[in-house]
């Protein structure tokens, strides 16, 4: 391999790698190959490393349409491959100076690997979003509506009165939105306790920001399931129940995925934890 | 009923994937691999360095729109 070839990884398995996978093509076009590393196999493509090498990954990452091109190029792969065996994805822009230093990475973390392999094989990955709902859009009855016992100043009292009214509602105003965030917290933590109990595992993602989503309401939840391939709609149906009993909030499923959110070695995820 | 499933990954062309939704795992999931023969991103935020050119982009857009 000349100077200016790097090797790009995909995804690892523990696939005997013997099925034809030069159909698929990867980041920047490549050819898709398994390569075998320390009795593991990966999914690999070359690269040049003048597009993907170091200093120039650090250039491309910034630019949006580059990025969102090698993303969905990586992720394509990745998809169609966990169709055709059990895989763990690697983080994006994983790439090595060739097979042989790439097999001697994997070499010392062999036993983990497998170990997070026998984690997520025969289970995918599922998203579940939350937005909380605003108070205007939930059904009448649920309403965090403002007091109005001491509300009602009579309209046209003039000056200070209407100047007092108007602090009045507005402050109450402030208040029925401070209680229906805390409702749609609270409906987003129980959601999440009752998706934890139904999934083997789960991972909390930080809220995205409404810059990048295009969606203005405020995210409560944005975490990842992992659940066995055959219960996808049991799953589903959980999800659409909870939808149900929390008028406060607007849940969004995502997935199937690959089981990007559990290939890492991080063991039992704290969101786990904290679900009690 | 206010749940929405728009996304069926595996199944569908990753062109209507939401890409938020994509790099929350491509960029912070994953198993990361590297050692002193990686070549790349070994020590490397690749969240911040991509939310700082997804916010960049969209701010030119927005920009641009008025």
């Amino acid at each position: 391999m000349s100077d200016d070839r790097g090797v790009w990884a995909y995804a690892i398995t523990a696939d005997a790698g013997d099925q034809d996978v030069s159909w698929l093509t990867g980041v920047a076009d490549a050819t898709v190959r398994t390569a075998p590393a320390a009795g593991l196999t990966v999914l690999v493509s070359d690269v040049d490393l003048n597009e993907f090498g170091e200093a120039a990954l650090r250039r491309n990452l910034e630019d949006l349409d580059w990025l969102e091109g090698v993303a969905r190029a990586h992720h394509e792969v990745i998809a169609v491959g966990s169709k055709l065996f059990p895989l763990l994805p690697t983080r994006l822009a994983t790439v090595y100076s060739s097979d042989a230093s790439m097999a001697a990475v994997l070499g010392g973390r062999r036993d983990e690997l497998l170990a997070a392999l026998e984690r997520v094989g025969g289970r995918v990955e599922w998203g579940v979003k939350a937005y909380a709902v605003p108070d205007s859009e939930q059904p009448e009855a649920m309403r965090h509506e403002p007091a109005s016992a001491e509300g009602g100043a009579p309209a046209g009292a003039g000056g200070r009165g209407a100047g007092l009214s108007y602090l009045k509602r507005r402050k109450a105003q402030l208040s029925a939105q401070a209680e229906s965030q805390r409702s749609a917290a609270a409906g987003a933590h129980a959601v999440h306790g009752h998706l934890c109990r139904r999934a083997a595992d789960a991972r909390l993602h930080p809220p995205q920001s409404p810059q990048l989503s295009g969606d203005k309401r405020p995210m409560m939840l944005n975490a990842a399931y992992l659940v066995d391939a055959g219960d996808g709609t049991g799953f589903a149906s959980e999800v659409a129940a909870a939808a149900d009993a929390h008028p406060e909030l607007d849940l969004n499923l995502t997935g199937p995925w690959p089981p990007y959110s559990f290939a890492g070695d991080e063991g039992q995820s704290p969101a786990r934890r904290d679900s009690g | 009923m206010t749940l929405s499933r728009e996304l069926v990954p595996a199944d569908v062309p990753s062109q209507r994937i939401a890409l938020v939704d994509l790099l929350d795992r491509v960029l912070s999931g994953g198993v990361v691999i590297t050692g002193e023969i990686t070549l790349s991103m070994a020590d490397v935020d690749l969240v911040t360095i991509s939310l700082r050119a997804l916010l960049a982009s969209v701010s030119a857009l927005a920009e641009e729109s008025t």
